[in-house]
C-alpha cells in the first residue's frame, strides 16, 4: 500500500497571537465517540474509570485531565480524547473512531472570553462556565464543542472541513478585540 | 426567542431547527389503512393558542424536543425531550 502522509486539519497554520490571545492547533491523540447503550451508562462509566481514569461525563461537563479527557459531546454521547479506547467498552457502548474528523484548537490569553463572546451565543464568563464545563453550541455558523480547560484557556472543536473557516473567524474576532484595547 | 433545552439549558433560537406539529410522534400502525396514513402525513390542525411542536436542537446536543408554544403570542409554555413524551404516552 502507498505510504500516505498524515496531515493535521490546520497543518501549515501555526500558532497565531493577536493582542493577548493565542490560538493554536492541539493534537489530543485518538478521538473516540462513546455512546452508551440504553441502561448501560453506569457500567460504561465504571469501565471508563477503571481503564482510562475518568468517569463518563454528565451533560455539559468534561472529566479527566490533560492527555486523557472525556468530553460530553451531545445527547447520550461522550468523546474520549487521548487514549486508545479499551476494547471492552464496545460491550456497553457504541464506540466509533473520530480521530481525523475534528479540528481542535486551544484559545488562551487574558481576553479569550471577550474574543469568544463575538462568536459563541452562550455565557462563557468564569462565573457561569467554569473549568470542566463544556457545551455543544454554535461557533459563528458552525456547530461545535467548547470546553474550558483553564482560567483563560478553552478547547474548541469543529468538523475538520471547517478548519480554515474557524481560524479565519477566530482571527477576525481577535483583531477586533485587540484593536479596541 | 429562546428555548430552554432540558439538557443544555436556555439557548438562542438559531441553535434549533423547527420540524412541525408533534403529531408526528403518533405514528399509525403499518396496516392502519389509507385514511389514517393520509391524515398522519398530510392533514394538520391550524389552531390558535397552545400547540405542541417538534424542534431539533441540532446546533447543540442533538435532542428532539416537544415544545409547547402559544402560536398567537409566541410564549413558550414547556420544553420536554421527545423521548420522554413518547415513553410517557406508551
Amino acid at each position: 500500500m502507498a505510504r500516505l502522509i498524515a496531515k493535521s486539519p490546520l497543518a501549515g497554520h501555526g500558532a497565531k497571537t493577536v493582542g493577548s490571545v493565542t490560538v493554536e492547533e492541539v493534537d489530543l491523540g485518538a478521538l473516540t465517540s462513546v455512546a452508551p447503550f440504553k441502561g448501560q451508562d453506569k457500567a460504561c462509566s465504571d469501565l471508563m474509570k477503571a481503564a482510562h481514569g475518568m468517569a463518563l461525563p454528565a451533560p455539559n461537563r468534561a472529566t479527566g485531565k490533560e492527555g486523557a479527557r472525556a468530553i460530553w459531546f451531545g445527547r447520550g454521547m461522550a468523546l474520549l480524547c487521548g487514549p486508545e479506547p479499551d476494547a471492552k467498552l464496545a460491550s456497553y457502548a457504541a464506540v466509533t473512531d473520530q480521530s481525523d474528523a475534528w479540528t481542535v484548537v486551544s484559545v488562551s490569553g487574558a481576553d479569550t472570553v471577550e474574543v469568544l463572546a463575538r462568536m459563541i451565543p452562550i455565557d462563557l464568563r468564569a462565573a457561569t462556565f467554569k473549568r470542566g464545563h463544556t457545551a455543544r453550541t454554535m461557533i459563528q455558523h458552525m456547530t461545535g464543542s467548547i470546553t474550558r480547560v483553564g482560567p483563560d484557556r478553552f478547547l474548541i472543536m469543529v468538523f475538520r472541513s471547517m478548519a480554515d473557516t474557524l481560524m479565519h473567524d477566530l482571527e477576525t474576532a481577535m483583531e477586533s478585540i485587540a484593536a479596541r484595547r | 426567542m429562546r428555548l430552554r433545552c432540558p439538557i443544555c439549558g436556555s439557548r438562542d433560537r438559531r441553535e434549533f431547527y423547527y420540524q412541525g406539529a408533534a403529531v408526528m410522534l403518533d405514528r399509525p400502525a403499518p396496516d392502519a389503512g389509507e385514511a389514517a396514513w393520509d391524515d398522519y402525513l398530510h392533514l394538520r390542525e391550524n389552531s390558535a393558542g397552545d400547540v405542541d411542536e417538534l424542534w431539533s436542537h441540532d446546533g447543540g446536543c442533538g435532542a428532539w424536543l416537544v415544545v409547547t408554544r402559544n402560536v398567537s403570542t409566541h410564549e413558550i409554555k414547556a420544553v420536554r425531550l421527545a423521548s420522554d413524551v413518547k415513553e410517557a404516552s406508551a
